[in-house]
Parts: C-alpha cells; structure tokens; sequence
C-alpha cells in the first residue's frame, strides 16, 4: 500500500534444514552398510535403493554406494529392517564412539 | 448516485465498489439480506467474486483466511452467535495479520435466544486485534467499508464494521453511492506481505517459541511475544492511518471529517453523552430538547472503539464536568464496556468529569425517549453522588 | 493405463523436505511426506491444521519443507483450503495445486463438518489425510479411527470401548471425484494415487494408514513392517472409488488371489497398544476379516 507504516510481523518460516537441530545426537544406534551385500554397489547399476525409498528422513543417498548422512540419521533401523539383502546392520553408537576414539588415539 | 435502500444493502454496494474477490458467509438474522445481496450481484456478474456458501461461521472465517494468505481481497458478514462462533478465527486472523474486512450486522447473544439489537456480540470480540468501527447510518456503511478495506491493507490488520441489525440493516434510508472510478482511484489492488507464494515458500503461522530463535541465516527472528507487541503497537499506529484514509476518502467523496469520534454539540458542554451506533444518533434529539431547556449538553459518538482512541477521548472530554455513557453491551460481572474504557482513559487527567454509566436496549428492549431523557437529567443534575456501576434503563417492561 | 512403472530407481531423487526436522524416529507420516512431495512438486500450496505434521514442518522461523503451507485452526482446514483455491482462481493460478493435509483427529472429528461441506461444494483441491489412528501429537488419545480395543492414554487400561469409524466410506458417501486408501508401508501405492489425484478435477481424498512407533509400542525400525502387516492380513485394504464404484488396488489387489491371508493376531501382538484385546476379540477381528474378504472375492467371481 501507499506507505511502510507497519513491519506486520508474523510467524513466516523460510526453509532450511535442521530446524530440530543435528538430529543425529538422537542415535542410539548407527546403520552401516555393508557394500559387498548392497545390491546397487555389489552389481555397480542403479536398483533397489528401497532403504532411500523408506528412510522417514531422507538421509540416505541414491548412490552406487549408498551413504548414509549420519549429522541428521535419526537412527531409526528402517533402512536396515526392509534391506531385502540385510545389507545394513543397526551397531550401538556407544560402541564406534569408543572405537574411533582408540583410532584417533593412536594416530 | 442517490439511493433508498437498507443498511445492510448499502454495506454489500460497498463490498461490490471495493471489487472485493472472495466472499464467504453462513446466513443469520440479521445479516442475511446483505450476503443475499452479494450473491445476488456475483450471480448476475456485476461484481466478479467467487462465493463460497459454507456450513458454517467457522468456515467462513476460514475461507476468507485462506483467500487473503493466498492473495485475494475477502469479505465477510454476520451476526450474534455467527460471531461468536468464528472466534477462534477471528483471534486467528487477526494474529496473521490478515487484512479482512467483516461487517457484524449487531445482534444480541444467546441464551437465551434473541434475534433482535444489542452490542454484545463485537463488543465480546473486542479483545481479538481488530480494527472495530461503529457506524451510525447508511451513507456512513458505505464509505466505511470502502475505507475499512485501504485501512485494513494498508496496517494488515482485520477491520470489522459494525451496525445495529434492524435499526439499520433493515429500515432503507437514502444514501450516495460513490461513483466506481473514484473507488477505483481510492483504493489501490489487494496486498499481503505475506502472500502464500510457491515461487518464494513460507510456511505461515508455525508455531513460535515463547523466545526469539535465529533463522537459517543466524539471524534472530521474533518469539511468540514480540509478535503480539507488534500487532498492538501496530494497532495504535492505525488510529492516525485511520484519519489520513478518512481525509483522503474527504477529498475525493466530500464526506468524512469525524472518522473516529464525531461530536454533536460538545464545544463548552458541561455534559457529554457517550454512545455508539444510531443510539448516538437518537440521543441528538435529547440533547436538543435539553439545550433548550438550558443544559450545555452535547453527544459524543465513539465510532473507532478498538484500537481505542485514548487520546482523542480525552481531548473530548476532560473540560467536561461530567460524561454519560449509555451503551448495549457490558463486561459481565462488571460495568458498560465503553463505560469502563473511557474511565481509563481520563484517569490520567487531572481535572477529571464525572462519569455514569447506563445500560440500554439488551436484546431489542424498546428504547424509549422519555427513558433516556430523564436518565441524562438526572445525571446532570445528581452529578458525583452516583453508585460505580452502571445503571439498566427500561426493564421490567 | 499408465505403463510408467514408478520404483524407486525411476523415482526423483529430489528431496522437498529438509532433514533434522522433529519427526519422530521411525515415523511413519516422515515417509508419506517425503514421498507425497515427489508426486505433488513445488507448485502446490499446502494448508496444515495442528497435527504432527504441524511440528515436522518447523517452528519459526524454519521450515522443514520447502512448500509453501498455510498452518490454520484445527477444523477449518477443508474452509481454509477452499479460501485458497478461491485466490487462486480470481488470480488465473489454477494450476497450482492446493493440498489439505490432516491427521485423523483433525479430520475424521473435529474438522470433519468442513470436510463434508467442500465435499459438497465440489471444491477442486487435494485432502489427504494420514490416519496414525489416535491424537498422537497430543500424547495419544483416542480418535474416532482409534480401533476398538486400543490403549490410549484416555482409555488407558480397558482400551477403547467403541468401534471405529470407516472415514473413507464416510468420505466416499458424498461422491467426490476420487478417493484413495493407502498405508505408508507402501510410499510408491501412494506416490501413484496422488499422481492419479491431481490429474482429476474437483475433490479428490486420499487416506493413509501411519505406522507411528511411539503411539502404538512398537520398535522404530518396524513402522514399515507393521504397515505392511495390516494390508496383508486384510485389515487395512488399499483401494480407490471412483464413479461410486470401489476397486481394490496396489498390494491389496494382490491379495485376491490369495487363499489365506497371514492371521491377523501377528500384527495386533506386535504393537503394546492392543495389550488389552482378549484372544475372544482377537478371534472377532479376525473373523470380520475373513467375511470381508470373502465377499471380495465373492464380487470378483
């Protein structure tokens, strides 16, 4: 209108990500994917990717060798219970915290 | 161009001038024979609206909330319980700063049923962040939509305009109807700052924290209370935005001057009645029959009740030695709402005229003159010794 | 027919929603959503009562999705959504697609008096609804979809007494141009209806049963598998009704070949939430099952 009297404030969010923060703190477990099992690495062409399709977070890529964005995974074990080649295992975070510890040690 | 008709057909001549895009309404006495009215002329395609005929106030509400975030000018109309019924959106509206215009048709609230005048049901709504306008007659319906929308768009914030069912929604009185190019050139296309918008997506009205939060970008936005600071103070900014709109309707349309309180008889008046809608007009012919009588006597009618104009209520009244308001509607458990906010506005003065205060009209109770003459003599000649509540004129009757 | 397969390999890799949003673990409406915005694109505008997918979306001033969405009072949303579609229409962008999304309180209770009347008006926009089958946001409390028998936090111990109400047959009574049923189990069965939805004129509805692992006591990793239980037991059938006529599809389609469906008790005894069915209700749900598909055979010869 015909002057800027007003801000007119309101709630109206801008997208981006991590609006609950890195997600990943949420972890109890972590998935790792075996690539000698998973499909689309083991045969080098684009199939299955049903751990993409299922994951709720949109954290798994659509990739030869698919990877996992572990800074917002929520940990949840989809991808690991609907892998048709059980591909992915769920391994306690507690347990690769204190093994990448002792590798950062040593280095 | 001169016209007879209702109030109620003046306000949709008004929504029609307004080229208004987006009309939804749910029928209650007695705002009906408006929104028949705008079914009317978008159905024989004089004004190019769509209508949305809903199940509901709620809807209704909801409607023109969706309308207007995504970018079309919305009316809409109702009455009493429709009202009340809407609330959540009408708080919801308000909150998005969306700028609707809603003519309430006043009706008195259930229960138990009424169908006739009071003030009850907008003065109920009075706490929600809308603009609310009273108005007295059918010319002021007309111009005070048309202006209600530039208002409305130009401060983003809801208007509502209030008549009293019946006494003007039903009676035909003549009026002007502004010609269309003018409005035209009056009132600029519709706009929202926040326009739902696929190209640049928001995602409007989320939840909000009780503290500020930075955006994507680390920079702090508002919480949930510094939105609300900024409506209210948004709100004290509409009261000067209010005059300009009115000064700039004056000078195209001749008519305007008095767009938030306008005073009858007030300068030098030892007493001045306060009142809202066409009692204010009514009370004009007490006072003229009391001026003869020699009382210095005059009538303030308070057309912008919320935001509450403070300043100019003082200005009008403080040299007064005492104020009379009489009025439909009340905070229960309390006194006359407009009672109540005038009180507060003159405690800052130092001089201060006395205040009484007097219910009238609930629910269509005759309002008799000889009533309302002798309730105003008294009180300018019993002055300071009366009780702090207000006083019921007319019952048992 | 459209003999375009989608799979998740022919599926855009293009994500609309943003990670690190409040979603719980293994929800299964994270899923629906992510998907559904593949199938809808970015010239839609959604409309949102309170429901969990309020919170995914972000509070101010992020948003997890990179729609624009309009956030409305609990049942105005099919009001709201009609407002929009109105704008749109008096500003010739009628392409863009208007998307009413609610959970089952929202829709199946309080917001279901709107959604009837749009319904009736012939309003051309999308409601989708995705039925976690309780007030989860809230803390899970029962819904007029909670099933019979379930706890929730206010029939905490005996479970719901009531039966629930079947909110598609609801919703088809009213002859919309389409409506849909779907479970998130299967994202690929509900990529496809949208895409059906939104190539039709007037009011489309699509309902989806929702894994949610908190609400119904299950392991966050099975909110698939779970989905996938209730269709294959013929407790949740996947269908579309169109022209007044109702078509089984997708994976439930599949099951009409079959003799004898998986029992359904496996899928009641895997959630906490249907803790308090006896084996007697068990047996009922059960045999309410076989009748139904017994008929369904029946109707296909």
């Amino acid at each position: 209108m015909d002057d800027k009297k007003c801000i007119i404030m309101t709630s109206n969010s801008k997208s981006g990500p991590g609006d609950a923060g890195r997600t990943g703190s949420w972890r109890v477990e972590r998935p790792v994917i075996d690539l000698k099992k998973c499909t689309p690495a083991k045969r080098q062409k684009a199939s299955c990717y049903l751990c993409w399709l299922y994951c709720p977070d949109g954290v798994i890529s659509k990739e030869l060798e698919p990877q996992i964005n572990l800074e917002y995974c929520k940990g949840c074990g989809i991808c690991a219970q609907e892998c048709p080649t059980s591909a992915i295992e769920m391994v306690e975070e507690t347990r690769l915290i204190e093994e990448e510890r002792k590798i950062n040690e040593k280095n | 161009m001169k016209r007879i008709e209702s109030g109620n057909v003046a306000a949709a001549l008004g929504v029609k001038l307004a080229k208004t895009q987006v009309v939804a309404a749910y029928p209650i006495t007695p705002q009906t024979p408006l929104t028949e009215k705008l079914s009317e002329l978008i159905e024989a395609g004089e004004l190019e609206a769509e209508y949305i005929t809903v199940e509901s106030e709620h809807s209704a509400l909801a409607v023109c909330i969706g309308a207007a975030s995504a970018g079309a000018r919305a009316f809409t109309a109702t009455s009493a319980n429709g009202l009340l019924y809407m609330s959540e959106q009408v708080h919801w509206a308000a909150g998005a700063r969306l700028p609707l215009v809603m003519c309430v048709v006043n009706r008195g609230v259930g229960a138990p049923w009424t169908v006739w005048n009071d003030h009850q049901d907008s003065i109920s709504q009075r706490d929600a962040g809308w603009i609310q306008i009273y108005v007295n007659d059918h010319q002021e319906i007309i111009d005070t939509v048309i202006k209600a929308f530039r208002l409305a768009e130009t401060v983003s914030i809801p208007v509502m305009v209030c008549y009293d069912g019946y006494y003007l929604s039903h009676t035909h009185m003549p009026f002007d109807v502004p010609d269309e190019n003018k409005v035209d050139t009056f009132l600029p296309a519709y706009s929202y700052k926040h326009t739902l918008n696929p190209e640049s997506p928001e995602n409007l009205n989320t939840v909000t924290m009780p503290f500020a939060r930075p955006d994507r970008d680390g920079v702090n936005k508002p919480g949930y209370m510094d939105i609300r600071h900024n409506l209210q103070q948004e709100l004290r900014t509409s009261i000067p935005v209010f005059e300009e709109i009115d000064t700039a309707y004056k000078a195209i349309f001749g008519r305007g001057g008095s767009p938030i309180l306008s005073a009858y008889k007030c300068e030098g008046a030892d007493f001045i009645v306060a009142a809202m809608g066409s009692l204010s007009n009514r009370i004009k012919d007490i006072v003229d029959e009391l001026n003869l009588e020699g009382l210095k006597i005059g009538v303030l009618s308070v057309h912008l009740y919320r935001p509450f104009p403070q300043a100019q209520i003082i200005a009008a009244l403080q040299d007064a030695k005492g104020v009379i308001v009489i009025e439909k509607a009340l905070s229960y458990g309390n006194q006359g709402a407009l009672f109540g906010d005038i009180k507060a506005a003159l405690y800052p003065c130092i001089k201060r005229p006395f205040a009484h205060s007097y219910i009238i009209g609930l629910g269509g109770r005759e309002i008799k003159k000889a009533d309302l003459y002798d309730a105003i003599k008294e009180s300018c000649t019993t002055s300071e010794t009366f009780e702090d509540t207000s006083r019921w004129i007319g019952l048992n009757r | 027919m459209n003999k375009q397969v989608t799979n998740p390999v022919n599926l855009t890799a293009e994500e609309f929603m943003h990670p690190g949003n409040r979603a719980c673990s293994g929800c299964g409406l994270s899923t629906l959503y992510r998907i559904g915005l593949k199938a809808l694109g970015r010239d839609s505008i959604f409309v949102v009562p309170p429901s969990c997918l309020t919170v995914m979306q972000g509070l101010y001033p992020i948003a997890a999705t990179q729609i624009p969405c309009l956030n409305v009072t609990f049942a105005s949303t099919a009001a709201a959504a009609s407002g929009v579609r109105a704008a749109l229409k008096v500003r010739k962008k009628e392409n863009t697609k208007v998307v009413a999304w609610a959970g089952d309180g929202g829709t199946s209770d309080i917001g279901i008096q709107s959604l009837s009347a749009a319904i009736e008006r012939g309003e051309d926009f999308l409601y989708i609804c995705y039925d976690n089958e309780a007030y989860m946001n809230t803390g899970v409390q029962r819904s007029g979809t909670t099933p019979q028998g379930t706890i929730t936090t206010n029939t905490p111990i005996k479970g719901k007494i009531q039966k629930n109400k079947d909110l598609p047959k609801i919703i088809a009574a009213h002859n919309p141009t389409y409506v849909a049923t779907c479970s998130a189990a299967y994202p690929l069965d509900f990529y496809n209806k949208i895409i059906k939805a939104i190539s039709l004129k007037g009011m489309k509805y699509i309902h989806i049963h929702t894994p949610c692992p908190s609400g119904w006591g299950i392991a966050e990793r099975l909110s698939i598998t779970v989905g996938k239980m209730a269709v294959n037991a013929g407790l949740y059938d996947l269908y579309e009704v169109e022209n007044g006529k109702k078509t089984l599809s997708g994976p439930s389609s599949k099951l009409l070949q079959k003799k004898e469906l998986p029992r359904v008790a496996e899928y009641l005894k895997i959630q906490s939430r249907f803790r308090a069915l006896s084996e007697q209700q068990i047996a009922e749900i059960q045999a309410e099952i076989d009748t139904k598909w017994e008929g369904y055979r029946q109707e296909v010869g």
